[in-house]
């Protein structure tokens, strides 16, 4: 392989013939235009019969051009970026067979590379990690991921050579990926001379465990051992690296590259062993994470002293030429995607534009060797200036790419006074591009913290199949929001566990889903709780965490976007885990991964995989709506919007229902480590190759490809087996798909611009997922560089769709870092940059000094606006989605047409509102919907003519709508039926909860017990009696219940008017009240119980034991009232004679005293024997005092 | 009227360990005459629930039950008319109604083949006269209409309360022009648990979005504000931002107050 690199530098093949050569089989092998500087004279790309020849001569090498070439950049770059943790990966394959040696002994036959990425403490992260692995839905919790790393030739070597220790297969811990876990070089610039710091092999690398990105670099090759001499300058204090002691001593550390053989070349099992042996050490010594790391995750940057980087100057760059091949070539590579991961590669060409001093070596390796230029024999890069100068040289080709990234990173790079040193036009170009841009892309983690609300039609007793089934879900619902709940206050707090806290009650729960159709309705409630949840709200302004929409929105406008990026820099994670994080469940995702891990019941895992799988091939065959072709020019922006605001919902909503798909569907495979052995690897492959799969993606691929719906297909595809498990890879099934991406991703030449193509953020969304994918530690390390002639054999028929989603442009910045929230890693590397060099607060380095500040307190006085728009998104959030859309929709079409034809909007609108929607949608609500469809409608034109018509004129169109928009008034919403008074009732009759309290507290004074000077008069009674009967008229605050307790303690009252129980306030003392008094309010009571009361008046209660007890331990006994009453019953039809009869019959039962009994049947006797008929003397006498003594017993 | 804190402290700070009766509530209005007795009386019940359950366990013991039906068995047992287990109740720091239960199924669980069910006892404290013995009956009764903060009769007036601030509510709401469902109308859509008023349109009061009303006619104090939540309405709790408007306060002319702020600002 190096006899190829040496070829290109002796120019004796150019580079275009170069990358053909290597690419042969991808189709779009040709060198493109904007790929090929202006810069390079064309000699460089003469292509002749000679260099064909010689290259053919090593084609059977030719597919390990590429991962060589990207190891040999990597080792060249070692003494640079020693550090290791954010370095891209290397590529496997490649041992650096030198020119007339290609066969040369395999394994360091050149010995003297060093030891890039000390591989050393996955041992120590995988045992720390492993407990948690159950909760990580990581499968190995944060723990070890790989890198890419050389393994090709030397792969299998090491697999065989069956190193048990998790540095078998080269893996170091990848980032855990966990939001806010720093990537420590970002922001802490290597002191490439500090030993400690940077300790040859065998230390453990910084970063707290699983914070590191490893390397999947496979052979331990001898280190220099010059480093060892190079005395540490003391720079500044340690950064919170190098917790475990540096090895140092025990491995010596030879020279990077160029000094031929270490004395002795030691055998490589030797240093192996010593390698075991600390690696061991290093396990006991720390299952946990030594270093501090701060409270906010982030890495505090502990140097204290000058951290100045070492100037680069383009006059000290040695051997230009050979630099400028080598980045062509690399660049070329790039631009052909034959290198697996297109940001991993610009992420390590900005660490090599922002290294900040090399480390010293020999002064003899400083010197370059004359005559050894055009060979590798002498380093490539030999100082900082070589670095920057290459890393400028590949940005200049990359400059599209670049162009595309968001604003943020523009900036970085535009004022990057290296790169204005070096390229004074690229440095232009980026302004320019810069200025241009209007990608604005926040790092801040989407917001969350909703929750799905009671859906009345599937939530519905309907719809289960007994009152048991309903009630068992409703109280499933309460205990899963409960738990969610609980979830989110406390899942922060150190030292709270999800299965301890949670799982118990979350396995009772489930322990509830008797019936199939249960777990179907739980799950659906979980699937949409999961949409609603972790999907972030793109585009609509979604609140943000906690109290901060309260206190932002109390600003206004201009402060609030102030206040904002102020916030996005306290929230946003200081790194996602480098460039390549291993799958991860950020935010609220890691509530339903654990609480899929905490309820483990197979039944909830099946019908959430249907259930995943049905919406996945829902959503991703949704037809979605395409704007249509515009007949002018020029066509607005403002049409593309809402199609990629949907476009991006349904994506985001596939992948996230794509990545839990994957995680339950491969969960019960899951392991920590590929097979050990080929023969259980084999036996797994035979199992496993005849389980269907849960879905079949597939065929959806192909659908998607042939259909030019990639664009939508690929990224929940990546994310469904991004989680898949190490033997995935090796199924016939799923190695088909992965060739599929392969090749797709092959051809997402982004340079290539023609008719038909796919847009270029598309493509570049594909490539950064793809590439991610790639990266995985699952995915086998060698798949990339796959045979040749797998991939000759693709076809896909693409000719069925002429115009599919691939080729709109559906996918801008803010959905691109969205998905791929480590591109954002490219823009953290250049802050840190700024802040470490210049010392300005700029980048990710928080210097943010909180003060106070005052009156929050106090009510926000919100403007107007924001509260309507909030208005707006509440009103939407309690409507059918349907609604929401048929808004929009309007909104869209007639603020697009209104741009064309200057129409107004608020004509419109409601019309073509009311056509859309159903006929039974209530009037306020419809109403509302058009409202808010005018504003939109209003606000999209406006939009429109803010970038294209001068203020003047938008003041004047926004006040004519504004004007026309008030003099509408929300209709008047109908008034409701009275409830069952007369409609001449004003409702002022007292309340009949003071009723209840009145007449109770009269109840208690006459049972007793009872202070002297307590009682009511009599006046008091009539008062209450009449307010009752008010009340009992007016209906309008009366309720079954409450008017049931006014009847029986009506009859209560009368049984105490009848035993003559009320104790009667008045002068001059406490006494009973008067006979007639009595009647009158006995008569009140009857015309109640007769007329106004509703329900049924307990009567029989008046004879009740109790009830005539009272009268039994009065003396002399008093009957007139009862006896009385009891007429009055009868004759008004209250009481029929037998119901009356049937109720002395029960008081034989009662234990009277003897002569009580006696007196009982003499007097109702007669009663019940008179004939039906009235008794006017009694009425005659109603209203005056009548002679006590009438019916008075005999005694 | 909004009650401050302050107020709301001074006067639970005289109801500690006061029993609930008639007598209390009375010298409470003599303390507090510029409060509504309404208001007086929710309070005292709240603070009184607050206190029922803390000694609640220490009644139903079966040490205690045994020593207090012997007690109330010696009461009556000398005289009958006497409110023994009213005073049994006062002098125990205990809820006379609850002391009534406890009575009545210890009497019922002695005089009958099978222990009394639920329903039965529920049904006898409603309606005393069903209790087979009279003396009992009477003893109950008084208990019952002289407990202001438990019993059928209480729970009753609580209910109404309840009613009638949901009928001002829905009158206001209607006079505003506000479109709602109601709670009728969202059980008939399937809802088993529902706020008072769900608002069709949001609207927003003081810069608060509002989704739901719900009228609770107690005072929300902290404790039962936080419980209340937690009961019921989480799965209702649509967004971070969504509100409620939860109705603590007793007095409609808050209620009136509160709504007259209501506007839909529709442009």
């Amino acid at each position: 392989m190096a006899a190829v690199l040496e070829s290109l530098l002796r120019e004796e093949v150019s580079v275009a013939a170069a990358v053909r050569w290597i690419a042969r089989s991808a189709q779009s092998s040709e060198v493109t235009a904007p790929t090929r500087p202006q810069a390079w004279p064309e000699s460089a790309f003469r292509d002749d019969p000679g260099e064909a020849a010689a290259l053919s001569s090593l084609r059977p090498l030719r597919k390990e051009f590429v991962p060589f070439l990207l190891n040999f950049l990597r080792e060249q770059s070692s003494r640079v970026l020693p550090q290791g943790p954010p370095t891209p990966a290397k590529a496997p394959g490649s041992s650096a067979a030198l020119p007339g040696r290609p066969g040369g002994p395999p394994r360091g036959g050149r010995g003297a590379r060093s030891q890039l990425f000390p591989p050393t403490e996955p041992s120590s992260t995988a045992a720390a990690e492993a407990p948690s692995a159950r909760r990580g839905g990581r499968r190995r919790g944060p723990g070890p991921g790989r890198e890419r790393g050389g393994r090709g030739s030397g792969g299998l070597e090491e697999g065989v050579s069956g190193e048990s220790s998790p540095w078998a297969g080269g893996r170091r811990p990848r980032g855990s990926g966990s939001p806010g876990s720093p990537s420590l070089a970002r922001s802490d610039p290597p002191n490439l001379s500090n030993l400690e710091e940077f300790p040859p092999v065998g230390s453990v690398p910084p970063g707290p465990a699983g914070r590191t990105k490893p390397s999947r670099r496979i052979n331990p090759t001898p280190v220099s051992e010059e480093r060892s001499l190079s005395k540490p300058k003391t720079c500044f204090t340690s950064p919170p690296i190098n917790c475990v002691p540096s090895s140092q001593s025990s491995v010596p550390d030879t020279s990077p590259w160029g000094h031929g053989l270490p004395p002795g070349c030691r055998s490589l099992q030797e240093e192996r062993e010593m390698l075991r042996k600390e690696r061991s050490k290093q396990l006991q010594q720390s299952p946990t994470p030594a270093c501090p790391t701060s409270e906010s995750g982030s890495p505090l940057p502990s140097r204290t002293g000058n951290l100045t980087a070492e100037p680069a100057d383009p006059a000290r760059v040695s051997s230009r030429q050979r630099l400028e091949l080598i980045a062509l070539i690399y660049s070329s590579c790039i631009a052909e995607n034959l290198v697996p991961n297109l940001f991993l590669e610009l992420f390590f060409v900005l660490q090599l534009l922002t290294a900040r001093r090399m480390v010293a070596t020999k002064e003899s390796d400083l010197e370059p060797i004359p005559g050894a230029l055009d060979s590798l024999e002498s380093p490539l890069f030999q100082s900082v200036h070589d670095c920057v100068f290459f890393a400028v040289q590949v940005l200049e080709h990359q400059f599209q790419v670049l162009s595309y990234l968001d604003k943020g990173t523009l900036k970085l790079l535009a004022e990057n006074e290296r790169l204005l040193c070096f390229s004074p036009a690229l440095q232009g170009r980026l302004r320019a591009a810069y200025e241009g841009s209007v990608a604005k892309v926040s790092l801040a983690m989407p917001p969350s913290a909703q929750a799905v609300s009671f859906q009345p039609e599937t939530d519905n007793r309907a719809n289960f199949s007994s009152d048991r089934a309903f009630h068992t879900f409703k109280k499933q619902r309460d205990v899963f929001f409960e738990v969610l709940r609980e979830w989110e206050d406390r899942h922060e707090e150190p030292g709270w566990d999800f299965e301890k806290g949670l799982g118990s009650r979350i396995r009772a729960m489930m322990g509830q889903l008797s019936a199939a159709c249960s777990h179907s309705h739980f799950v659906r409630l979980f699937q949409k709780q999961l949409l609603q949840m972790c999907q972030s709200p793109s585009g609509t302004g979604g609140t943000v965490l906690g109290e901060a929409p309260d206190v932002l929105s109390m600003l206004g406008a201009d402060k609030l976007g102030r206040l904002r990026r102020l916030q996005e820099r306290l929230v946003a994670p200081q790194s996602s885990g480098g460039p390549c994080p291993p799958p991860t469940f950020p935010g609220c995702q890691g509530f339903f991964r654990d609480f899929i891990l905490s309820a483990s019941s197979f039944q909830f895992n099946q019908h959430l995989m249907d259930s995943l799988s049905l919406k996945i091939r829902e959503l991703n065959s949704l037809a979605l709506p395409q704007p249509e072709p515009s007949d002018e020019d020029g066509e607005s922006d403002v049409d593309w919007q809402g199609e990629r605001r949907q476009f991006a919902m349904v994506l985001l909503s596939l992948r996230l229902l794509a990545k839990f798909l994957g995680f339950v569907a491969f969960l019960p495979y899951r392991g920590p480590e590929p097979p050990p052995t080929r023969e259980l690897q084999d036996s797994i492959l035979a199992l496993r190759s005849q389980v269907p799969p849960a879905l079949d993606v597939r065929a959806l691929l192909q659908q998607g490809l042939r259909a030019r719906r990639a664009v939508l297909t690929v990224p929940w595809l990546v994310e469904f087996l991004s989680l898949a498990d190490h033997i995935v890879p090796l199924l016939d099934y799923y190695r088909s798909i992965f060739t599929l991406l392969l090749h797709l991703h092959r051809s997402l030449v982004l340079s290539k611009e023609s008719e038909g193509e796919m847009c270029f953020l598309n493509k570049l969304l594909l490539l950064a997922v793809l590439g991610w994918l790639f990266q995985i530690p699952t995915v086998p390390e060698d798949l990339f560089f796959l045979e040749e002639g797998q991939l000759d054999t693709f076809e896909v028929d693409t000719v069925t769709s002429e115009q599919g989603l691939d080729g709109m442009p559906v996918v801008d910045q803010h959905l691109l870092y969205t998905c791929c929230p480590y591109i954002g890693e490219l823009r953290k590397l250049l802050a840190s940059w700024v802040s470490g060099s210049s010392g300005r607060s700029g980048g990710f380095v928080r210097k943010i000094t909180p003060t106070t500040t005052t009156g929050l307190g106090a009510q926000p006085p919100r403007t107007t606006q924001g509260l309507q728009a909030q208005l707006a998104q509440a009103f939407f959030h309690n409507q059918p989605p349907s609604l929401r859309r048929t808004v929009e929709f309007v909104a869209e079409r007639i603020g697009s047409n209104c741009v064309k034809h200057i129409k107004f909007c608020q004509k419109k609108s409601p019309g073509a509102v009311r056509a859309l929607l159903p006929e039974e949608t209530p009037a306020a609500v419809l109403s509302s919907a058009e409202n808010i469809a005018v504003g939109l409608a209003t606000e999209k034109a406006c939009a429109w003519l803010s970038a294209n018509i001068t203020a003047l004129i938008r003041r004047e169109v926004k006040a004519a709508v504004s004007r026309t928009l008030r003099a509408q008034g929300p209709e008047p919403a109908a008034r409701g039926e009275r409830r069952g008074c007369s409609r001449a009732c004003e409702h002022h009759a007292p309340l009949p909860s003071h009723l209840i309290s009145e007449i109770k507290d009269v109840l208690a004074l006459a049972v007793g017990p009872r202070d002297p000077e307590e009682g009511v008069s009599p006046e008091h009674l009539e008062q209450l009696l009449g307010q009752l009967g008010q009340t009992l008229r007016c209906r309008q605050f009366l309720c079954p219940p409450a008017e049931q307790h006014l009847a029986k303690c009506s009859v209560e009252l009368a049984s105490l008017l009848v035993a003559d129980q009320i104790p009667v306030l008045g002068p001059p003392v406490q006494h009973r009240l008067e006979r007639g008094q009595a009647r009158r309010l006995l008569h009140m009571l009857l015309s109640l119980w007769k007329d106004d009361f509703q329900v049924p008046v307990p009567l029989q209660l008046l004879l009740s034991p109790r009830n005539l007890g009272l009268l039994a331990d009065t003396r002399p006994r008093e009957w007139d009232l009862l006896l009385f009453l009891l007429r009055e019953l009868v004759e008004k039809g209250l009481m029929g004679r037998t119901e009356i009869e049937a109720c002395l019959g029960s008081l034989h039962d009662a234990q009277w005293p003897k002569d009580f009994s006696e007196e009982l049947a003499t007097l109702f006797n007669p009663l019940l024997a008179e004939p039906h008929m009235p008794e006017p003397q009694l009425r005659a006498c109603e209203l005056v005092q009548t002679n006590r003594g009438t019916v008075l017993a005999q005694s | 009227m909004i009650l401050t804190k302050a107020q709301y402290d001074e006067i639970a700070q005289c109801l500690v360990s006061v029993p609930p009766t008639r007598q209390s509530l009375r010298k409470l209005k003599q303390r507090f005459p510029s409060q509504s007795q309404a208001t007086l009386l929710s309070i005292f019940s709240q603070e009184y629930q607050k206190h029922i359950k803390r000694t609640h366990a220490k009644h139903h013991t079966s040490e205690a039950i045994e020593s207090y039906y012997q007690r109330y068995l010696n009461g009556v047992g000398r005289n009958g008319a006497a409110p023994v287990l009213l005073d049994l109740a006062n002098e125990v720091d205990y809820a006379p109604s609850l002391m009534a239960r406890i009575i009545l199924e210890r009497f019922l669980q002695e005089h009958e083949e099978t222990p009394p069910s639920k329903s039965v006892i529920n049904s006898m404290l409603r309606d005393p006269s069903q209790i087979p013995d009279g003396v009992l009956a009477n003893q109950v009764y008084q208990c019952i209409v002289n407990d202001c903060c438990y019993g059928p009769l209480v729970d009753c007036i609580k209910h109404a309360i309840g009613h009638e601030h949901e009928v001002l509510l829905r009158d206001l709401l209607l006079e505003k022009s506000l479109s709602f469902l109601d709670e009728d109308q969202l059980r008939a859509k399937g809802y088993d648990k529902t706020p008072d008023f769900i608002l069709q349109v949001p609207v927003a009061v003081e810069g608060h979005i509002i989704h739901w009303i719900e009228s609770k006619a107690s005072f929300g104090d902290e404790c039962s504000h936080h419980a209340y939540l937690h009961d019921q309405f989480w799965s209702y709790w649509n967004s971070s931002e969504e509100e409620s408007l939860i109705l603590w306060l007793k007095s409609p002319m808050f209620l009136k107050n509160l709504l007259l702020e209501f506007c839909w600002i529709s442009t």
